[in-house]
């Protein structure tokens, strides 16, 4: 394992630690206010200062932090899981199945990811409590992330159907769905497991697209993208730097993904 | 050659239509469809809201309204915005140009910083050089395309300036693939040592060879750019497509989603068709 992959397993197993042990290192909740302080600057008391309405921004860093790590995977393994669904199963059945399955691929595909997630996320109810609005918002990005995924994974069923391992294992008797589960899904294991890595880098960024614009996690409920909503109160650059800390962490966080990923591409 | 053009525009008015009715059918579907604020306004009499209601009843059966949309489109009606009280046709006629400047000119830079920083790389063949751009192409892949509208807006930049950032890291990734790729094989090695200059070697030995793959990312460019348009001119106050669609999203304005999202399809396929047509055809005239 080379240093910077080693590097980057650290960071984030030093991010994920921090944001599971949010309710230990965090002085506050993510919505208490300490109204004496509005907009104070990094302290002793307040490490990276409060936000306008006196909430300790290390504590919503830290809890906006879980809530975005821990959710994107769980989207990445939805929109991994569907594009095993509709683009591994029509690979390994052919014919019209492949052809109606790559249409529909086609079709989402034929909209730019952000204006798809934007459009389908203003469809649904927007004034939603902050609870629903997580839900909302990593659902529908692993019900609508999958197409790219599935367009791999259709190819690399299409090339298993035609193997001279299908072939013994049908000659010996094995059909449907038994051959499906036994044969074909081990060995897309490696491509699932790619793809699940690749989305989920792409999940966050998502959300945080979303969470600026307001239309991700509803507040009190911190996200990185409603974290970074805030950057939009700046004057410039220099004002406040603490208030990038969460916009560092995020690229911290991604990089780190996209170097563990390019390792298990190569393995895959 | 003629078929596979012939393929690609069946395609892309199947796939543009199929669009526009699964988007339609989405907004049909949504909570808060049909109510309009105006009929809370107490103000309003019997049969003004009775009217209100009628204008939103056409609306209800999703087939009917589309078929409806298409024939009047035909005849380049494409109806009346809800939320912004004015023909859709009018403002795409004075959005367009707003988001075509921008993305033309977003793509037109990142292209040629990301074709720059790449031959530069596979050419110089210089470790510390290499590591710098990769490392600054791999930062800008990390950063939200909000992000860089935000930073855009604090640092007084051009909207333009954000999708070229967000352009140049794909686009930089694969071509320098490519380029390494083809700088690297036996022929291109032996012109370098039969000591043809590097402009030749680039324009008769490594562009044909690249260029059909290239055009490829080309076309996926262009669908990025488009996406990226949304929060940056939403974001820049740019008021372009990108914007009209956020407005538009928000106030689940049906008439004007649909052909958004039609206008969109039909631009990402087009130049996504392109690409592979001629991207075919120099293939072709290489073999």
């Amino acid at each position: 394992m080379s240093f910077i992959r080693k590097l980057a397993c650290a960071i984030l197993v030093v991010v994920i630690v921090a944001a599971l042990g949010a309710n230990w290192f965090a002085r506050a909740d993510y919505a208490t206010q300490f109204r004496e302080a509005p907009n104070a600057p990094p302290s002793r008391a307040h490490l990276l200062g409060t936000d306008d309405i006196g909430r300790d921004r290390l504590s919503r860093t830290l809890y906006g932090t879980r809530i975005s790590l821990l959710l994107a995977p769980t989207a990445a393994l939805l929109s991994t899981l569907m594009a095993a669904l509709i683009g591994g199963v029509a690979g390994y059945l052919g014919g019209i199945w492949e052809r109606l399955a790559m249409a529909l691929t086609d079709l989402f595909l034929s909209l730019p990811w952000l204006f798809l997630l934007i459009t389908v996320r203003a469809l649904l109810p927007l004034n939603v409590s902050p609870f629903v609005s997580v839900v909302v918002t990593f659902l529908m990005l692993g019900l609508l992330g999958w197409a790219a995924s599935a367009r791999v994974l259709c190819a690399g069923a299409r090339s298993l159907r035609n193997s001279g391992l299908l072939l013994q294992a049908r000659a010996l008797g094995l059909h449907g769905i038994r051959l499906f589960a036994v044969h074909v899904v081990p060995n897309l294991r490696p491509i699932l497991l790619a793809q699940f890595w690749v989305s989920i880098p792409v999940f966050i960024l998502s959300e945080a697209n979303l969470g600026i614009l307001g239309l991700g996690v509803a507040e009190p409920m911190p996200s990185w993208g409603s974290l970074l909503k805030e950057l939009e109160g700046l004057t410039s650059l220099g004002d406040q730097p603490w208030r990038l800390v969460p916009l560092v962490l995020l690229i911290l966080v991604v990089t780190s993904f996209q170097v563990i990923l390019s390792s298990e591409e190569v393995t895959a | 050659m003629v078929w596979r053009i012939i393929r690609h525009l069946l395609a892309v008015v199947a796939i543009v239509l199929v669009g526009g009715l699964a988007c339609a059918t989405l907004v049909r579907f949504a909570p808060g469809f049909a109510t309009d604020e105006q009929q809370l306004d107490p103000r309003l009499s019997a049969e003004s809201l009775q009217a209100l209601h009628q204008s939103h009843q056409a609306e209800r059966n999703i087939l009917r309204f589309y078929a409806g949309y298409m024939k009047r489109a035909v005849r380049g009606d494409l109806g009346i915005s809800h939320s912004l009280n004015q023909p859709v046709s009018t403002l795409f006629r004075d959005r367009i140009p707003v988001t075509l400047r921008l993305v033309a000119a977003g793509l037109a830079l990142g292209w040629a910083i990301a074709l720059s920083l790449a031959l530069t790389t596979a050419l110089a063949r210089a470790n510390a050089y290499s590591l710098v751009a990769i490392a600054l192409s791999g930062a800008l892949l990390c950063i939200p395309a909000a992000v860089l509208a935000v930073l855009s807006v604090l640092l007084n930049t051009p909207g333009y300036l954000a999708i070229a950032l967000i352009v140049f890291p794909k686009v930089f990734t694969y071509s320098r693939s490519l380029l390494s790729r083809a700088y690297s094989s036996p022929h291109i090695i032996a012109a370098r040592a039969k000591g043809l200059s590097a402009l030749r070697i680039l324009f008769w030995h490594v562009l044909p060879v690249t260029a059909p793959s290239l055009l490829a990312v080309a076309g996926i460019s262009v669908s990025l750019a488009l996406g990226a348009a949304i929060p940056i001119e939403a974001l820049c106050g740019l008021a372009g497509i990108g914007d009209l669609a956020w407005q538009a999203a928000l106030g689940r304005d049906l008439p004007l989603l649909v052909n958004i999202t039609i206008l969109v399809a039909l631009i990402t396929l087009i130049a996504n068709s392109g690409a592979d047509v001629v991207g075919h055809a120099l293939r072709g005239q290489e073999s």
